[in-house]
């Protein structure tokens, strides 16, 4: 079994990274009746010993003592990581996986990337080769920043880079917060392309999220709970936005449910590395597949159901739906439609009592509705995970390398320029050391680059399928 | 003699399994339906190939399991052992931690090397225990990355360890509707490299096994562990014992060797389809009953119109007529030429069925004479709670459609060098692929100029 480590960067980075973890106990919790530190377990928690302090070693079988979170928490500020400390996951955290400061990037991602990268290199080295010292077999490095901002935009790519050099074998999937057209932060669209420069460059995979595309099923579960209409049928902690038991709604921070949505993503996204199934998905699996050229690897998730009601008995309609929602418009984690756009590859990753003829149907279903590249016609990647998540009997992921993230692309580019153009605010990057104008016309072009590489793919839409000739033998 | 089998990937153990698991009940079943002395014949030579007898009496399976990721094998080990009545060998297994990532390329070039002499080692401690080898069977799928690529190099390892066993290949091709986006690569890969190792690929198609699952047995919910059960269901009526034609009164002692020197007369043709008839939901075997002649006739009616399974078989094919001189075009459309085929016959009144239809020369091509071309093993124990049950084993054109399906989406993909990259940082090139293509692109040529 391999394991994972999380890099949380930033104030979004770090309030996201909390709600996973607090999800992957709770599910954790629910599945392991016995207390045993088992391999499930293992790919994201350490078991250690306390008896002996915190400098413990790490128990690798038996009973569970004390349980340790895979992390590393950096933010330049100290209000959100000593807010995880003082709350109900304090336990899970040591001091040696924190690395703070104390006055922030000042929405600044040179001061992110440039200053602090500088600043914290090393410890953040050591604290990282610490934290792979403690597995066996390291997969993946999980980062979860925004885009927007300074501290998750610049010292979490600083961190990409970082982690591409020490760690080149192990895999890099980065959840990336992109800033929505209203974000308060005026120069989110500088952070953002110069984050994308690094993000083209160092990652293996990233899975864009939109606040907008959060707010809207958050929204929707909260009237439907609030009207009364469906109240008491709908399972409480069945919700994609639910915390973990104890914490009441009234009492979780505003960004606390979306942020949920974005943690269940990453706990569906790992199932299958740590349960079992019919038919396995790995991480090396899912950049196998859904990432056909080096640098188009960014993938728009979707993740069904949002809510269960509390009726058991799931009739396959209801299955079935599940599947029709995954594709519409509404369940994508960004402002996207995949529909009518052009598909490179899809994942399919399945939770729970659903086998694979329930999975084939559905594919023959939508299938026709859904537009491929021509040589990628039956471009499906499908995993079975026989466990469901907390709350459900049982649940999707998809995830799709399609053509629609161009739209986000071309609107940061837009705004960026528009910015650029007469420089405003621009001499906040430039005074510091390291930056220069190159900088940004580097980003700009990879990130027009990547438009480009779209739009040649979205010219073959619905053009005419030629085959290529196939080699002819001579008889 | 004894088989050792090497279970490969997630699949490769799956079935692997259910496979062990079928033979092991029907050998315990009461439902022999023939004489007691024959009975205790079948039991004994299915344990010699396939288990070995160990101080507590529980049948150990003669199996090395090899993955790259440790939780099918935990699984496969504990149901096995769970089930009381046959179990694996706690030492025969090997594997990783990573997985192979669905890249074939991880499974030869990375995997290969570097833990050919581990896995190597726990075959030869396999084959050591065998009073007589009578060769080896590999488990894998095509599309993934350890059973596809790890079992291409494995094979390799096999044959340059024992040169002059036998060595079959039971190979599981994947649903044609993505299981794995880049599995037409990996099984252009695998199918080309095991071409050049192998005695020969016995092929299970998901797509025609899902279709036995839902029209046959009526299963409404159709999961992987029923069409694995389905598949070892077909695998076991091949591999239980039988009697030769000319073996005597005994069992076979050489069933890898009565299989494939027949089957495969030229190196070139080395692809093997199986069809197994009847075929139904368990609930409905006390209420059917069959005949012989039946049975015959629908097996050569599958065979020639390359039919899937015994439900909507094309009854309007016919061979082309004798005597005549027919060039592969001038051949009725749709008719499935045969080079050699094997029927296996297993339950009541076995001694008295007629053949002589399979032994009608237009069925085959010219180079074997009708009597070399066809082969009949028998056995008046019924298998696996089918008072009758017939199996075929052909080397045909069963298989040219799928195969060139394969090629063409492969081939396609390539063409827009879509995924190479995950290939090229493993070592394998594009003139490896081309090599691959070329080598299936031949074997499809040589199968439709039949």
């Amino acid at each position: 079994m391999t394991q994972s480590v999380v890099v949380q960067v930033g104030q979004c980075g770090n309030q996201v990274g909390c709600r996973f973890w607090d999800l992957a106990l709770r599910e954790h919790a629910a599945v392991n009746k016995k207390g045993i530190y088992d391999e499930a377990l293992s790919s994201f928690f350490r078991n250690v010993d306390t008896r002996s302090g915190d400098n413990g070693p790490d128990i690798y079988k038996g009973k569970i003592c004390s349980l340790k979170a895979r992390a590393l928490l950096i933010d330049m500020e100290e209000g959100v990581v000593n807010e995880i400390l003082q709350g109900p996951l304090r336990d899970v955290f040591d001091s040696k996986q924190l690395i703070t400061d104390v006055s922030g990037s000042g929405n600044n991602w040179a001061v992110g990337h440039k200053i602090y990268g500088c600043q914290y290199r090393e410890n953040i080295v050591e604290k990282l080769r610490k934290t792979a010292e403690h597995c066996d077999c390291l997969q993946c490095f999980f980062i979860i920043h925004s885009m927007g901002g300074g501290t998750g935009s610049g010292l979490g790519t600083f961190v990409l880079n970082l982690l591409e050099e020490e760690f080149p074998e192990v895999y890099r999937f980065v959840t990336s917060v992109y800033p929505s057209g209203e974000d308060d932060v005026i120069t989110s669209p500088y952070n953002s392309v110069l984050a994308m420069k690094e993000l083209n460059e160092h990652a293996d995979c990233v899975l864009p999220i939109e606040n907008e595309s959060l707010f809207e099923p958050v929204n929707k579960i909260h009237q439907m709970i609030n009207s009364g209409k469906l109240g008491s049928t709908v399972k409480q902690n069945s919700l994609v936005t639910s915390s973990a038991g104890g914490a009441k709604t009234l009492q979780e921070k505003p960004f606390d449910a979306m942020n949920n949505i974005v943690a269940n993503l990453l706990l569906n996204l790992t199932s299958s590395a740590r349960f079992e199934g019919s038919l396995n998905m790995d991480l090396n699996e899912i950049s196998m597949n859904l990432v056909p050229f080096p640098r188009l690897h960014y993938l728009v998730s979707s993740l069904t159901p949002l809510y269960t009601l509390a009726d058991v008995n799931v009739p396959s309609r209801r299955l079935d739906q599940m599947f029709s929602d995954a594709f519409s418009r509404d369940h994508q984690l960004i402002q996207a439609d995949p529909k009518h756009s052009l598909y490179l590859a899809c994942a399919l990753l399945v939770r729970g009592n659903v086998q694979v003829s329930d999975l084939r149907r559905n594919i023959e279903r939508l299938k026709p509705s859904l537009h491929f590249v021509s040589w990628n016609q039956e471009g499906w990647k499908t995993g079975l995970c026989s466990v469901p998540p907390v709350g459900h009997s049982h649940s999707l992921l998809a995830l799709a390398n399609n053509t629609c993230v161009k739209p986000t692309f071309i609107e940061l580019k837009d705004r960026f320029m528009k910015l650029y153009k007469k420089k405003a605010h621009l001499h906040h990057y430039l005074q510091i050391d390291g930056m220069e104008q190159s900088c940004f016309s580097e980003a700009i072009s990879s990130l027009s680059d990547l438009i480009e590489e779209y739009n040649e793919l979205d010219a073959t839409k619905g053009g005419p399928r030629i085959d290529p000739s196939r080699l002819k033998i001579a008889v | 003699m004894s088989i050792v089998t090497v279970q490969l990937g997630q699949c490769g153990n799956q079935i692997g399994h259910e496979v062990f698991s079928a033979l092991c009940s029907d050998i315990r079943g009461t439902h022999g339906l023939c004489s007691k002395k024959e009975n205790e014949s079948y039991q004994e030579s299915c344990m010699e190939r396939f288990f070995c007898e160990e101080e507590s009496g529980v049948p150990v399976a003669r199996a090395v399991l090899v993955d790259m990721e440790p939780k099918v094998i935990s699984q496969t080990l504990s149901m096995a052992a769970r089930s009381g009545h046959w179990k694996y060998n706690s030492h025969s297994h090997f594997c990783q931690k990573q997985g192979s990532g669905n890249n074939w390329a991880n499974g030869y070039s990375v995997h290969g090397p570097r833990h050919k002499e581990a896995i190597m080692d726990l075959v030869q401690k396999e084959a050591e225990k065998c009073n007589r080898l009578g060769g080896f069977l590999t488990i894998m799928s095509m599309a993934g990355g350890t059973g596809s690529g790890l079992g291409a190099f494995v094979t390799q390892s096999l044959r340059d360890a024992f040169p002059t066993s036998f060595l079959l290949n039971h190979v599981v091709w994947p649903y044609g509707t993505g299981e794995v986006i880049v599995q037409n690569y990996n099984s252009v890969l695998t199918l080309s490299h095991l071409y050049h190792s192998s005695d020969a690929l016995l092929v299970h198609e998901n797509d025609v096994i899902h279709k036995i699952c839902a029209q046959l047995m009526n299963i409404k919910q159709i999961s992987f562990r029923d069409v694995n059960q389905v598949i070892a269901h077909q695998l076991g009526s091949v591999f239980q014992p039988t009697h030769t034609a000319g073996g005597g009164s005994g069992y076979s002692r050489n069933p890898l060797g009565d299989l494939l020197e027949p089957l495969v007369p030229h190196p070139e043709f080395r692809m093997l389809g199986l069809r197994n008839i009847p075929q139904m939901a368990e609930s409905s075997l006390a209420y059917s009953a069959f005949s012989w002649p039946g049975l015959i006739k629908h097996l050569r009616q599958i065979l020639i119109a390359n039919a899937q399974m015994e439900e909507g078989i094309d009854w309007q094919v016919r061979p082309p007529h004798p005597g005549s001189s027919i060039s592969s075009t001038n051949k009725p459309l749709h008719f499935n030429t045969s080079i050699a085929n094997l029927v296996i016959l297993r339950g009541k009144d076995v001694h008295s069925v007629d053949l002589g239809s399979f032994q009608d020369p237009s069925l085959y091509t010219s180079w074997l004479n009708p009597q070399d071309a066809f082969n009949a093993w028998k056995t008046p124990r019924a298998f696996n709670k089918y008072e009758k049950s017939a199996s075929l084993v052909s080397n045909s054109q069963f298989l040219l459609k799928p195969l060139d399906s394969i090629v063409g989406k492969a081939w396609n993909m390539f063409a827009s060098k879509a995924y190479l990259h995950q290939y090229t940082k493993f070592g394998i090139q594009e003139e490896d692929f081309l090599d691959c293509f070329t080598t299936l692109e031949q074997v499809i040529s040589s199968y439709t100029n039949l």
